[in-house]
């Protein structure tokens, strides 16, 4: 196990010139090279967050304080999801190419997209510190607690990706039916409605979607002002290690029969 | 020593429409037992190796097998059954244009490029204004790939291939590319990595080329091995093949 590791780790050191520039790559095609790209990526999530706080705030006349940011932590967890598994998914069948012509590693293609997934992320989440400055919450240190899921949902993020890029190698409609699923995932990730008014036994039921996690965990940091108990912990990062090592396995059985399909 | 070593290596591809089906159909057909799986046999049985210095050529009609043996030696794809050992350091170039990027310009991809040949960061900074030099597009530095011509994109290529340093040289086609002047220049820059020591195995169509570099031969057709050996003796009965063949 530690040999693995250790040959891993000397494998990227030896691609890390190649990451670099496939990083950089992502990136510029990602933005076009204009600033407008840039800016676009965060304007887009910001126009959902105003059309569904108009929605819930003034039709359904939700009115529970700092409902915006209730709502921005789990748009803001959500897309980074979508994004980045998306982009992983789409990550070995762009490169096919390149992958059946020559030998390389090939999840560093998958790792550059979630990079740039991670950079958009993150600009997304100074964006959301800046609402919840305005809004009127105080800063305080346990914020920094805020790492420990990013960090739990960044390796859930690329373990997904590699399942589902494994998947959309041999089945083409994949990418249909993991839009219905995503969508499908948003209503049960409770984005934009509250799960107290459920009963005991459904609440539970919830800690079974790992972006409700995420969500939750964030939400209490952010608005209910406490960190999480040990069973939250625990969940984070199991659902985020399950996806790691299920997604590595694939990978590491299929590594050369992916060509087939390309 | 012998550099590479193939023992009666096979290789299968999955056919069928399996990879046109969707997850839904897949789903189905299972349900129903009518799911099945076509293997094709694209290298059958192969056997050679290659001592350190020869230069092996592989000749054979279009679809005998030499560019998937290439990618098994290559390690891109594992031998279905057969054992295989290519002991030192490997460069293949299979395909010049691969890994280039339409909406990079030039001076990003040459960086991607050799990126993906296995150069340094240090190694391109150094050597970046030779390529472009050596590709004659002092001008175009920061065009838009996809703006360049279909010639000026193959010497780009090229100028970036040529620059390998390997124990094991992987050719397929790629000896000379580019318009008469250029052609002339990139043979002979692929000569003299051939002639600095590297065990080559080169892919080509021109029976000529062969004979003359050729220290051995190994003949392929529908994926079987027809012969292996010495140069002079299998192109002719390579060339008698093929005239026959046209009749």
């Amino acid at each position: 196990m530690i040999e693995t590791i250790k040959t891993q780790i000397t494998n990227i050191k030896k691609h890390k010139f190649l990451f670099e520039e496939l990083v950089k790559r992502d990136f510029k095609k990602k933005y076009k090279r204009t600033i407008l790209g840039m800016l676009w990526s965060l304007i887009s999530p910001l126009m959902q967050l105003l059309v569904m706080s108009i929605v819930f705030t003034h039709f359904f006349g939700q009115n529970k304080p700092h409902y915006t940011i209730y709502l921005f932590a789990g748009n803001l967890t959500y897309s980074f999801f979508k994004d980045s598994t998306t982009g992983g998914m789409n990550s070995l069948m762009q490169n096919s190419n390149i992958i059946t012509k020559i030998n390389l590693p090939k999840y560093m293609f998958l790792l550059s997209k979630n990079v740039a997934s991670l950079i958009n992320f993150g600009l997304t989440l100074i964006i959301f510190m800046i609402f919840v400055a305005v809004d009127g919450i105080a800063f305080h240190f346990r914020f920094l607690m805020l790492l420990y899921p990013i960090l739990c949902m960044i390796i859930f993020n690329i373990g997904c990706g590699f399942i589902l890029s494994a998947l959309f190698v041999i089945f083409k409609d994949i990418q249909y039916l993991y839009d219905i699923f995503t969508l499908m995932l948003m209503y049960l990730s409770a984005i934009f409605y509250y799960t107290d008014s459920y009963s005991e036994r459904v609440q539970q039921i919830f800690y079974l979607n790992p972006l409700y996690v995420y969500i939750k965990y964030i939400r209490c940091i952010v608005l209910d002002g406490y960190i999480p108990g040990i069973k939250t912990h625990v969940l984070c990062l199991g659902y985020a290690v399950i996806a790691l090592l299920v997604g590595s396995l694939i990978y590491k059985k299929y590594n050369y029969k992916f060509l087939y399909y390309m | 020593m012998k550099k590479i070593e193939l023992n009666d290596v096979s290789v299968s591809y999955i056919v069928g429409d399996f990879s046109n089906v969707g997850l839904k159909d897949v789903i189905i057909q299972k349900i129903k037992g009518t799911y099945t799986q076509k293997e094709f046999e694209a290298v059958s049985h192969v056997t050679f190796s290659v001592d350190e210095g020869e230069l092996l050529g592989i000749v054979g009609a279009n679809g005998a097998g030499k560019s998937t043996l290439l990618k098994v030696i290559s390690g891109i794809m594992r031998p279905t059954t057969g054992t295989m050992a290519v002991r030192g350091s490997l460069a293949s170039l299979l395909e010049l244009g691969t890994g280039f990027d339409g909406d990079l310009t030039v001076k990003e991809n040459t960086f991607l490029r050799g990126a993906m040949l296995g150069y340094t960061r240090e190694f391109m900074n150094d050597t970046y204004q030779s390529i472009i030099d050596f590709a004659e597009l002092n001008d175009f530095e920061d065009r838009k790939f996809s703006h360049l011509s279909s010639g000026m994109k193959s010497r780009l290529a090229f100028s970036i291939a040529c620059l390998v340093n390997p124990e094991i040289l992987i050719l397929d086609e790629v000896l000379s590319v580019g318009d008469g002047a250029f052609r002339k220049k990139s043979e002979g820059k692929m000569l003299e990595i051939i002639k600095g020591g590297a065990t080559t195995i080169l892919v080509s169509h021109s029976l000529d080329q062969i004979k003359r570099m050729a220290t051995k031969v190994l003949w392929l057709d529908k994926g079987k091995q027809i012969a292996f050996g010495d140069t002079q003796e299998i192109c002719e009965r390579y060339a008698e093949f093929l005239r026959t063949k046209t009749i």
